[in-house]
């Protein structure tokens, strides 16, 4: 297939790994933003080819990972509604809430159904008349355009039986509030190449500016990290502060206009809540008011629910990048993939999954591992 | 008087030639019967099938006998490569052969759902009989009971089978040892994703289609090379993860395959990185995985390669004494990373 093999040879991954060995004189710590990153660079043991100078740090753009405990909340109270259908993407059925997941939401008789888009949402709602569809439209720039169209299309064909329980992050205010953070250890940022594909890398420019940090968006194979981690480290080591787009295959600088328009006629800017770090201002979308029939939390009746996050679980701090998930003390015990405290322990994009799936070799002790501290 | 119309008339005897399965062809009467005889014993036609009795009688066989069964519930019921049917012959088969047992009778029983069309049931019992000749085993008896619509999924077979074990042979993970080639016999994921795209209705540029195959002739060619295999298994649910990761931890040694030697198919390694999947979790239904001595490993391999089902069949990885228990796999990039027994079904990810 085009674009995927040629971009995890081995032989040029291990020629960029030295001109990056070549390059550092010092330690530096580099955020990967998205968590799709994050899951490549375990998956396929990028860091185990980087110089001990030089520190990944799992940024927090995992949808999954940050939607908050409230919403999973609301979410699992309006799958267990009878004559509802609940639609969500795979990943989010094992995120859990106070009490339980939508699993055991699904294993009890609510009707929770995968779907892959949310315009399979949109087909269901149509198919079935005499119930309530609801999609869970969760996830950053890169999921809300499709989001945005099957809201538009639910107007446009008139359907009353369809709404969205919607909680969409956005990146830019994210590196804001890390950058601003007072124990804040990013030098550097790989944004997140899907993201802007959409939005396009225009929105950095300011913030690496402002913050004089550099901003390299990178895309999610081998060798897109490494050229990623490269250019973010040819610009530490020279003190420029610039935003370079190493996946000039897939992002322009202006993004998708198409896409943005759609976003700009549903949603509107909004305060959020990330989960394990608090509300963020303006970082999140949210319907906007010629659409509000479509918004779930509106629709259904969802007062006195009480939410509360695991007081064992500190994926805040993970999702901050001031501790890494084996330094934390439930890591492998009391938290699992089986048995997760925490949404970054479920999918396979968070963090602590990432590394209880991928990076387990620290009893090997003869390798480098994967959790490095 | 007047003469009396027969045209309009009808006869008052309950219609028998349903086009859908019916309560009563799970009654044990005649429509039981009827089912049995027209459809059933037609399809599989052998002796000991044709004895209609209530348990099938063979032949004596002068050894160890293999027992096992497997049911089979798999939605949609025909897919890209084959069928239910299929499955539920190769699969009992295939657990058969895996086990070092040469396949030699099979029973089958049939959960229908009311409503049922017949039709259908005719090609999957037509494919169950085609299965049966390739693998050289017969279907000697079996069972129909049909539940009220809305307590079952259209169809489900349970398959049992018995087959003969050679003298001497012994499989089993606790004949691995440290050096031992692991070798596997084709391509990974194919079946999952061939389910997976038409049961989610996802298009892919490439149809995948389904694995299903009987492995007993590609296995009785491995033991004629290589007699002293340590083990074999087929990775079905939970893939090549779950199959090593077994070996692994029953054996008490490490395994360290290579990414890059596993064999995925273009179209499935596009699907699994479009939805965030791993080929190395996907089910399978017509592979196999051996473990054998490192000094037969590449005759090995190079007898199944002339096998129509293992012309992909590849040394993937080694067993080692490092990492005890625990399954290792070289990225293709050089650095390594712990495959681990998946939890439960992949979730596709997000984005």
């Amino acid at each position: 297939m085009k674009y995927l093999s040629e971009f995890r040879n081995g032989e040029v991954a291990r020629k960029l790994a030295a001109d990056i060995r070549a390059t550092v004189t010092r330690p530096w710590a580099i955020m990967e933003v998205c968590g799709g990153q994050t899951h490549s660079i375990l998956r396929h043991g990028i860091d185990q080819l980087l110089p001990p100078e030089v520190e990944l740090i799992h940024g927090p753009g995992c949808p999954v990972c940050v939607t908050p405990v409230e919403l999973i909340d609301k979410a699992l109270a309006i799958a267990a509604m009878p004559d509802v259908i609940f639609c969500s993407f795979g990943d989010m059925l094992r995120v859990p809430g106070t009490s339980g997941d939508l699993f055991s939401v699904k294993s009890r008789g609510g009707d929770v159904r995968v779907v892959y888009s949310p315009l399979d949402a949109i087909q269901l709602a149509k198919a079935n008349p005499t119930r309530s569809v609801v999609f869970f439209g969760i996830g950053f720039e890169t999921t809300a355009p499709a989001n945005a169209l099957a809201i538009h299309q639910a107007r446009r064909l008139g359907l009353t039986n369809f709404s969205v329980l919607v909680s969409h992050v956005l990146v830019p205010p994210a590196i804001e509030a890390i950058m601003r953070s007072p124990t804040n250890r990013v030098q550097a940022f790989l944004a997140a190449g899907h993201v802007c594909s959409v939005m396009g890398y225009h929105q950095y420019v300011p913030l690496a500016e402002r913050h004089r940090v550099p901003i390299v968006v990178t895309g999610f194979e081998p060798l897109d990290l490494l050229d990623g981690i490269r250019r973010a480290i040819l610009q530490l080591e020279s003190g420029t502060y610039t935003v370079e787009n190493a996946y000039s295959r897939v992002v322009t600088r202006e993004g998708n206009r198409a896409a943005q328009a759609m976003l700009a006629e549903v949603f509107e800017e909004t305060d959020r809540t990330w989960r394990g770090i608090g509300v963020i201002p303006h970082s999140g979308w949210k319907l906007r008011d010629k659409y509000r029939d479509f918004d779930a939390e509106t629709r259904f009746p969802l007062s006195g629910i009480r939410s509360q996050e695991s007081p064992r679980c500190r994926s805040g701090e993970v999702l901050q990048g001031t501790l890494k998930p084996h330094q934390c003390e439930a890591f492998g015990t009391a938290c699992t993939p089986r048995t997760p405290l925490g949404a970054t322990m479920v999918s396979s994009e968070g963090a602590c999954a990432a590394y209880y799936n991928y990076g387990r070799l620290l009893d090997l002790g003869t390798e480098r591992t994967a959790c490095r501290a | 008087m007047s003469r009396v119309n027969f045209e309009n008339a009808t006869c008052p005897v309950p219609r028998r030639d349903y086009p859908q399965v019916v309560l009563g062809h799970g009654g044990g009467g005649k429509l039981s019967a009827e089912l049995v005889e027209h459809l059933f014993v037609p399809a599989f036609r052998n002796a000991a099938l044709e004895a209609l009795g209530d348990a099938a009688i063979v032949p004596p066989v002068a050894g160890r006998l293999a027992l096992t069964t497997d049911a089979y519930v798999v939605r949609p019921l025909f897919f890209p490569g084959g069928c239910i049917g299929d499955l539920a012959v190769n699969g009992t088969v295939n657990d058969l052969a895996v086990s070092g047992a040469e396949p030699l009778y099979l029973s089958a029983s049939f959960i229908l759902e009311e409503g049922f069309s017949l039709a259908d049931l005719q090609r999957i019992v037509d494919r169950m009989a085609h299965a049966a000749a390739t693998a050289g085993v017969q279907i000697v008896t079996g069972d129909t009971k049909v539940v009220e619509r809305g307590h079952g999924d259209g169809c489900f077979i349970t398959t049992a089978g018995v087959g003969w074990v050679p003298p001497g042979r012994s499989l089993g993970p606790e004949h691995i040892r440290p050096g031992d080639a692991v070798i596997l016999s084709g391509s990974m994921g194919n079946h999952g994703i061939a389910i997976l795209s038409v049961r989610e209705g996802l298009e892919f540029e490439t149809v995948t289609h389904s694995d299903t195959a009987a492995l007993n002739g590609l296995i009785a060619r491995m033991f004629e090379v290589c007699p002293d295999i340590r083990v074999l298994r087929d990775p079905t649910r939970g893939g090549l993860a779950a199959t090593l990761n077994e070996f692994a931890s029953r054996a008490g040694w490490g395994i360290e395959i290579h990414e890059n030697q596993i064999p995925v198919d273009e179209s499935v390694r596009a699907a699994c990185d479009l939805l965030g999947l791993d080929p190395l979790l996907i089910a399978n239904e017509g592979k196999v995985v051996a473990i054998a001595p490192a000094a037969a490993a590449e005759r090995l391999v190079e007898a199944m390669r002339q096998h129509p089902l293992g012309q992909q069949a590849a040394i993937i990885g080694q067993v080692t004494q490092q990492h005890p228990t625990m399954v290792v796999a070289r990225t293709a990039i050089g650095a390594s990373r712990v495959i681990l027994l998946p939890i439960g079904e992949q979730l596709p990810r997000i984005c």
